[in-house]
């Protein structure tokens, strides 16, 4: 458990809103038949086995005017998380698996104060915020999304990276055992990622540890994740295990894979393609038809100046 | 006629429209799941290329069998796989690029991605219009060498399916080795037939020499 707190209302009225829709939804994929019961189960199982509250949020002035915030159950059962499998549906029905307590996180590299990090004490000397920032996944769907977490700049700022450091590495947990994704290959694992040191201590770039104001599912990267909101989301690495500051740029999954496909910086970007689909539009989740994707994914205002003389079509 | 014999087509068609009724009775009670265009897009066109490949199918299992009242069987594979191919491509063309032609040919040219699957669905069009008993008449001897295409739908259409990854994943390469040994197998036939062909006539091996028409490979 984060953050331990006697819940200030009466358990009998806080029945949350997800578990209350994951009994209905078990009710009704009961009725449709065994496989469908199956399913319904694991659902339920998984809302239940519950995360606990996030105690002492505050809210923050970021957030989506006008855009409608996407479901729980569209954030939970529609994931890549490719650890677990490379159906949407996998993370959901095998993310279970993974042991999230304890957890350590190892921060090393370039830093003043190296240490391995329980994940209790590298929260605690931060303000939890809630913050609803769009996800745009590189396969051209979209979603909103309210996290819980920290800016990532504070916890690199306490790190204290020394003046060599140019770039933050970051690493997901490698586990064989609780990760069925891993026997069928794919991605050179451990799953990796990296940002420029400016653009890790961007106010924007968040390490979420909650979701809907409750810790975050195994699914969506519990217990600790990156989310950098005008990247695509594949940037947002997930089950963190360890920071590391480097002076050279660190390699990272994706581009390791498929380099012509998936470059370092990987921002939103209408104006260049994916080899082998368009990235102008995507599908919001909840929308039938697509909407025009926007130049860093909406947050141009913000972080344009970071590329400011780049040449986006050749640093994709 | 055996009950085998006599329940074949109407088993095939069933079987070949189970999909779509699941998919019907799925989007009328809002069953779609997260991504509904998505999983509709997905399934149409993994059940397409699956009635592809069983109608490529039948020539190989007739043979291997002698059970040739398979045959009947491979027109409705067929219309069934365009069937599901044309919604495929409705799906995309309304909810991803809605009737904008530029936006198409545009995505055409420049993704294999797309070019592949157009190509599968439009070598698929004419094998459905001339599906006919009256266009197979009409088109006599033809007949056969237009519905040759069925060999480029079903090549562009596994390619397709592997391009969509991002990852190699396991099922387009199955479906890709299916095919492969479907082909494999009308290449053997073939082979074998012009053996036996030239076994019967007793002739000896002569460079250069030329097959009479009729005993060209019918697949």
């Amino acid at each position: 458990m984060l953050i331990k707190r006697a819940p200030d209302i009466r358990s009998s009225e806080i029945t949350p809103e997800f578990v209350y829709r994951s009994r209905r939804e078990f009710l009704r994929t009961a009725a449709t038949g065994a496989v469908g019961a199956f399913t319904g189960a694991s659902l339920l199982e998984d809302a239940l086995s519950a995360q606990a509250a996030l105690a002492h949020v505050k809210k923050s002035g970021y957030t989506v005017p006008g855009e409608a915030i996407n479901s729980f159950d569209d954030i939970t059962t529609y994931n890549n998380f490719y650890e677990f499998g490379t159906q949407k549906s996998d993370p959901a029905r095998y993310a279970g698996q993974m042991t999230v307590k304890p957890w350590t996180v190892k921060v090393d590299g370039l830093v003043a104060r190296p240490a391995d990090y329980a994940l209790e004490d590298f929260i605690k000397p931060h303000q939890l915020e809630e913050r609803v920032y769009r996800l745009r996944c590189v396969e051209g769907w979209s979603m909103v999304i309210p996290w819980v977490g920290i800016p990532l700049a504070d916890v690199i700022t306490r790190v204290q990276p020394d003046g060599k450091a140019k770039y933050v590495e970051f690493t997901t947990l490698l586990r064989p055992g609780e990760m069925r994704g891993l026997r069928s290959g794919g991605l050179d694992w451990p799953y990796t990622e990296g940002l420029r040191l400016d653009e890790a201590t961007h106010p924007l770039a968040f390490l979420a540890v909650g979701l809907y104001g409750k810790e975050l599912l195994n699914q969506n990267g519990a217990p600790i994740r990156l989310v950098v909101p005008w990247k695509y989301g594949f940037k947002s690495i997930k089950s963190i295990v360890r920071m590391r500051l480097t002076e050279a740029q660190p390699k990272t999954a994706w581009n390791t894979a498929t380099p012509n496909e998936y470059g370092f910086y990987s921002n939103v970007n209408p104006m260049v393609d994916h080899p082998r689909w368009n990235q102008a539009s995507e599908r919001r989740i909840g929308e039938l038809f697509r909407r025009k994707t926007l130049m860093f994914n909406g947050y141009a205002d913000q972080v344009a100046s970071l590329y400011a003389g780049m040449d986006l079509k050749k640093f994709y | 006629m055996s009950v085998w014999t006599r329940a074949i087509k109407p088993a095939t068609f069933a079987l070949c429209a189970a999909p779509l009724l699941m998919l019907a009775s799925q989007t009328s009670r809002g069953d779609l799941g997260v991504n509904p265009i998505e999983y509709l897009t997905h399934e149409t066109g993994q059940t397409a290329l699956t009635l592809l490949l069983a109608t490529l199918a039948v020539t190989p299992l007739r043979k291997l069998t002698g059970w040739n009242r398979l045959v009947s069987i491979r027109r409705m594979l067929g219309v069934f796989a365009f069937v599901y191919a044309l919604l495929h491509f409705s799906l995309y063309l309304v909810f991803d690029q809605f009737f904008d032609v530029a936006a198409i040919w545009d995505d055409v040219v420049k993704r294999k991605f797309i070019l592949s699957g157009m190509v599968a669905f439009l070598a698929m069009v004419p094998l459905a219009i001339t599906s006919t008993n009256g266009w197979i008449r009409r088109l006599g001897r033809k007949w056969r060498t237009v519905h040759r295409l069925v060999y480029v739908a079903g090549a562009a259409g596994v390619i397709h399916f592997i391009w969509k990854t991002k990852v190699p994943e396991f099922k387009p390469y199955a479906y890709g080795s299916i095919l492969l040994v479907l082909l494999l197998a009308r290449v053997l036939f073939t082979w074998q037939k012009r053996r036996a062909a030239a076994g019967t006539q007793g002739a000896a091996y002569e460079p250069g020499r030329r097959f009479p028409d009729q005993w060209r490979p019918g697949l």
